[in-house]
């Protein structure tokens, strides 16, 4: 498997320092990378590049993106998906494929990782409750994937489910969202060059509660678009209500982005908490992506399209 | 039950002066050793939130309390555990405009104005204020129906806080509904008090 370094978006020099690079390196040296799973390594820390440019934004460390997590399936608290994933069985992997598109069917993850290259993506992550982080993914442009499926002409949307096994996923028995968990994205928000499939983060195989083996990574939308342990693609001509637009249309929306401008009443989107420091600083819109996804919604009423 | 004097006033009624520290003893060391997840703020937030609206309940239990075990020095302890909610009500709102927003107060008021789960604890907290402030027992006396009319509020407080942290859960409403069952049996042990007392001329206060 082939292995480079790219940066969308944020780049690395935005990102990271040399010094905190250098011991990011040697805590994935410590933790032992070139995890094997399924046979195969499917992630190996890219270790060869220094960044000398200055800092802007720091990395969130290990522990907090691994130990404060949003997994629903596994219980609602921040820390019960770090303590409950383990049940997760993600051996053997299969991954459903159906809809608008030329190649449908039940693919293995082996069957999809299969000539991926896997890249490092350090990318900010912002969550609807006004907290971010900024997580080195490990991982491939979504847009990769879904090519080889060639979706038809019809495939204007693309749907992501959660695997659905209540046994393993105890909470999954109770109806605090409708399950499997279900999130969408147009198709040209999907084959845009920010979106990301991971499979690890911090040259680490994705941690259970992370969403192992496979999640998707939208930068610029809130982090509940990003779904997790994905089971399921499907191409299609019109939208689904997600899981969490079910739970409450009036406060989330198809689109999601991360906008400072569109009030939530819960949480002000203006500013967010970075986890790790105190202080708030600015949202960005789009979460600082403008640059690589505006075109995207050009026209369109953001406030409306929310 | 019966507690012998002195030993009411002067172990009892410390003791619950202190055990009613102990949350924010707890809270404040999880903090100084790094204990509180990767969002300290926020759990603090939710801590001082959650023994607020505690407190509010267990002064209100008090007096289905003594009834139901026929102690009545208990009594002699609702005012403390009154004050107990407003000093967590204060320590939780001021870990919101200190830590939360940093004194921002555009963004304060924005909140108190948009959001309506923060418009209804500050409506709570405004309220629990005047019962602070009348606590004390010469007010009692100065103030006399008055005071027995505005202390009445302390059953409209949880109620307010309830609703208050039923509107900021996301899904999972699991613990506001058990606070609102608790509230639910406090006052249905009041109305059957209030039943009774027709007969037998007792007080539910
Ligand atoms: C008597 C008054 C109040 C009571 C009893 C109360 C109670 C609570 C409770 C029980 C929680 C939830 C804790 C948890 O999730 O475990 C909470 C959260 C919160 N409260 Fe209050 N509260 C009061 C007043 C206020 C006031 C005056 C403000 C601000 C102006 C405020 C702001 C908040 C915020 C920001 C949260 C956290 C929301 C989140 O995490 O999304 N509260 N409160």
């Amino acid at each position: 498997m082939k292995i480079t370094k790219t940066n969308y978006a944020l780049k690395e020099s935005e990102v990271t320092e040399e010094s905190l690079y250098l011991d990011r390196r040697q805590f994935i040296k410590k933790l032992g990378y070139g995890t094997v799973l399924l046979g195969t390594s499917i992630i190996t820390p890219s270790l060869a590049k220094k960044s000398t440019k200055s800092l802007k934004e720091e990395l969130t460390d290990y522990k907090s993106i691994t130990q404060y997590n949003n997994f629903y399936e596994f219980g609602t608290n921040k820390l019960a998906p770090y303590e409950n994933a383990h049940t997760l069985k993600t051996t053997p992997w299969n991954i459903i494929v159906e809809g608008e598109c030329e190649k449908p069917g039940n693919y293995s993850l082996e069957k999809i990782l299969k000539g991926m290259t896997i890249e490092e993506r350090i990318y900010r992550f912002r969550c609807v409750e006004g907290w971010s982080m900024v997580i080195p993914w490990n991982g491939f442009s979504l847009a990769s994937l879904l090519k080889r499926f060639q979706p038809t002409s019809k495939a204007k949307y693309v749907y992501f489910e959660t695997l659905h096994d209540p046994e393993n996923m105890p909470n999954q028995q109770q109806d605090h969202l409708e399950w499997p968990y279900i999130e969408g994205l147009r198709i040209d928000e999907a084959m845009n060059p920010l979106t990301l499939l991971a499979t690890g983060l911090y040259g680490k195989d994705l941690p259970n509660q992370n969403g192992a083996p496979l999640r998707l990574v939208v930068p610029w939308k809130y982090g509940f678009k990003s779904i997790k342990s994905i089971a399921k693609i499907r191409f299609l001509e019109t939208q689904l209500e997600s899981s969490w637009q079910k739970a409450n249309k009036v406060e989330y929306g198809f689109y999601s982005n991360v906008n400072p401008n569109v009030n939530h009443p819960r949480w002000s989107q203006s500013r967010e908490r970075r986890i790790g420091k105190y202080r708030k600083r600015k949202t960005l819109m789009f979460n600082g992506y403008a640059e690589e996804v505006a075109h995207l919604y050009k026209g369109m009423d953001l406030k409306q399209n929310y | 039950m019966y507690i012998k004097e002195p030993y009411f006033t002067k172990v009892f009624k410390p003791f619950i002066f202190v055990l009613a520290l102990v949350p924010v003893f707890i809270l404040a060391w999880s903090f100084y050793s790094k204990n509180l997840g990767a969002n300290p703020l926020e759990a603090m937030t939710h801590q001082t939130g959650d023994w607020a609206l505690r407190f509010l309940l267990i002064s209100l239990l008090v007096s289905p309390l003594k009834r139901l075990l026929g102690w009545n020095q208990l009594t002699r302890c609702r005012r403390i555990l009154g004050l107990y909610a407003f000093f967590y009500a204060s320590l939780h709102f001021i870990t919101y405009l200190w830590l939360d927003q940093f004194f921002v107060w555009e963004d304060i008021l924005h909140d108190i104005v948009n959001r309506p789960f923060i418009t209804v604890g500050m409506l709570a907290y405004l309220l629990l204020i005047p019962l602070a402030i009348t606590s004390a027992k010469f007010m009692i006396r100065l103030l006399k129906k008055k005071w027995i009319q505005l202390h009445k509020l302390a059953y409209v407080l949880p109620i307010l806080g309830i609703v208050h942290y039923w509107w900021l859960v996301k899904s999972n409403i699991y613990e506001p509904v058990l606070y609102a069952v608790i509230l639910l049996i406090i006052f249905i042990a009041r109305f059957i008090c209030t039943l009774k007392k027709n007969t037998i001329g007792q007080t539910c206060e």
